[in-house]
């Protein structure tokens, strides 16, 4: 992997992310923010796509069953060349092909419709599936939400996937520990990702999902292993990436208040900057 | 091309549906059959031993069961579901909705045990809601099996028609009805018995009712019309008008709760077109229990003879 080339790749990722929910004017930023290092990782590096060619037969497949972080996979895709960049300020608009949560039948490069949380994972299996009875390799890639594993269909779509093998199954878990309500120990208490997945028939790693380098690496050691599916736990903060949106409390979705918005303009400021400089560097 | 002896067939439903699958995955490695621990009942445990890779019991998890289904759909794969009406539409609604429906992937659903004919699972199986459930999910087709001839060909013309199709069927032997070449269109209802004075429309084991429901009515000198509406959605609103037009009074018949099921079907296509005096003979504002299937046949009201007198009372306004 070009580590360089992936966190240029990340930052105009959270960059488009943050424009595009800025335009909008409210949105999913805490969510979307989260799981942009893995985005990074997969559609700048380890997942096999073509832009050109989004229903391309020997591509590996996406499906983001958080499907309320919509607004990052759609930057990740934009910034991929999906389509051009421009149409991220359509978002939520009316007629858009960029609902809130995902359409596979509105947007070039989504795998599959999602936002009826926990139906993502089983689509996920679903797929590796078929990938497996067909004896094809494609690999079959899925982020699914801390909050979203209150959800008892996951836990049925995981004793599936280890029941069946299916080693070219990566889920990630985005444990930003935070969902709607609140903090998620305080709702449902996960008690620990890591020890349920490895109870579950997963091979698992835990990783600091703000580190390419390391979610890289988990993924590597993943691709590896040919006997049970592979679960990545991403060690996440809610509004990673943007100092401001971590610390705010309530951060799932955001209607941003002036200063709010002053913290979002400096970000997006910020990160323009980077990128500039990384470019005349 | 319809037998009038009111036999049961050799063959049960379940055969239809197991040696069907068989025979079109065997034909097209594409073709998939769920369980959800239900192979045993509907006997699909055949293809498990044939051809293990092509039939899949995910264990007892309906949802996840459906949410795969579309994954399979989505690799070009074309499931079957199989499950009890109940756990096939009540249990698994948002995931066939959303991952099946609005997703607009490829799924085929067979609920089986429809209505009264769970008979000893009682309540907690019985559905009298799943033709309501599945035709409010928009593009769906939603049919209910008459007898084996037609759940056989039904399956396989869904085969290769994309989107979500649920059949509703009995799981043992039907009464006999068509002959093996006879075939059944999307859309389409089958006029089975013409008459002029009374149009009696039924689906699954309502329609032997409705066809003995017919000949208690000639006793009585009233003609009745007998329409098999198998396919529910679409419904065939041509045929309904037509006899709507022709004869005095429309009576439905359902194994099923007369909201949101056959007869709320056609008494909107009446309402629309050609309003007429009508009468739904199916469940009203109950739930299922244990029983065998002639008790509960009287203890709902969906016997011949509760048809034939709401006809006459109907015919007599």
């Amino acid at each position: 992997m070009d580590l360089a080339k992936v966190e240029r790749f990340r930052d105009e990722i959270r960059l488009k992310t943050l424009q595009e929910l800025h335009h909008l004017g409210f949105g999913h930023y805490g969510g979307s923010l989260s799981i942009i290092e893995t985005l990074a990782v997969l559609y700048g590096d380890v997942m096999q796509v073509d832009p050109d060619d989004p229903a391309w037969e020997d591509r590996d497949y996406f499906i983001l069953s958080k499907g309320h972080g919509g607004p990052g996979l759609y930057a990740a895709l934009a910034v991929k060349g999906y389509f051009p960049q421009e149409m991220l300020y359509t978002l939520n608009q009316n007629g858009t092909k960029l609902p809130s949560h995902p359409d596979k039948n509105l947007t070039p490069g989504v795998d599959m419709t999602t936002g009826s949380l926990g139906q993502g994972v089983s689509a996920a299996v679903g797929v590796a599936l078929s990938h497996k009875l067909s004896s094809r390799n494609n690999r079959t890639f899925c982020i699914v939400g801390d909050g979203e594993l209150n959800e008892g269909q996951c836990w049925e779509a995981f004793q599936f996937a280890a029941h069946h093998k299916l080693h070219d199954l990566f889920v990630f878990i985005d444990d930003n520990k935070k969902q709607l309500d609140g903090p998620t120990k305080d709702i449902i208490d996960p008690i620990d990702f890591a020890a349920k997945m490895d109870a579950f028939g997963f091979y698992v790693y835990k990783v600091d999902g703000s580190d390419v380098a390391a979610i890289h690496q988990a993924i590597s050691q993943g691709i590896s292993q040919k006997e049970k599916p592979v679960a990545i736990v991403l060690d996440t903060i809610k509004g990673q990436g943007v100092r401001y949106l971590e610390e705010l409390a309530d951060n799932h979705h955001i209607r941003p208040n002036e200063t709010d918005t002053a913290a979002i303009e400096q970000a997006i400021y910020e990160l323009e900057t980077k990128l500039q400089q990384e470019v005349r560097g | 091309m319809i037998s009038t002896v009111y036999e049961k067939e050799k063959r049960e439903m379940r055969q239809v549906y197991a040696e069907t699958i068989l025979e079109l995955a065997k034909a097209n490695p594409d073709v998939i059959a769920l369980e959800a621990d239900l192979m045993s009942a509907i006997t699909t445990n055949k293809i498990k031993a044939e051809i293990p890779n092509q039939l899949i019991n995910s264990g007892i998890m309906e949802a996840n069961m459906m949410g795969v289904a579309a994954g399979l759909s989505l690799t070009g794969k074309i499931p079957y579901v199989h499950t009890f009406g109940q756990f096939a539409t009540r249990r698994t609604y948002d995931q066939l909705f959303v991952s099946g429906g609005y997703a607009k992937t490829n799924i085929k659903i067979l609920g089986s045990d429809a209505g009264i004919t769970a008979e000893h699972n009682g309540g907690t199986h019985m559905t009298f809601e799943d033709i309501g459930l599945m035709r409010l999910v928009p593009q769906a087709h939603v049919y209910e099996a008459s007898d084996s001839t037609m759940l056989g060909y039904l399956l396989r013309r869904i085969e290769k028609e994309y989107g979500v199709h649920y059949i509703r069927t009995i799981r043992k032997n039907a009464i006999k009805l068509y002959e093996e070449n006879e075939t059944f269109e999307d859309g389409k209802g089958k006029l089975l018995r013409d008459g002029e004075d009374i149009t009696i429309i039924a689906t699954g084991i309502m329609v032997a009712e409705a066809l003995q429901a017919a000949d208690i009515l000639e006793q009585h000198g009233i003609h009745a019309a007998v329409i098999d509406m198998y396919s529910i959605k679409p419904i065939d609103a041509e045929l309904i008008t037509e006899y709507a037009q022709k004869t005095k009074a429309i009576v439905t018949a359902e194994n099923h709760n007369v909201i949101g099921g056959l007869g709320s079907a056609v008494s909107e296509v009446l309402a629309e077109n050609h309003p007429v005096s009508m009468y739904r003979i199916g469940v009203r504002e109950q739930y299922g229990q244990v029983g065998k299937v002639d008790y509960l046949k009287t203890y709902y009201k969906l016997s011949d003879r509760d048809i034939a007198e709401a006809a006459i009372k109907l015919f007599a306004r």
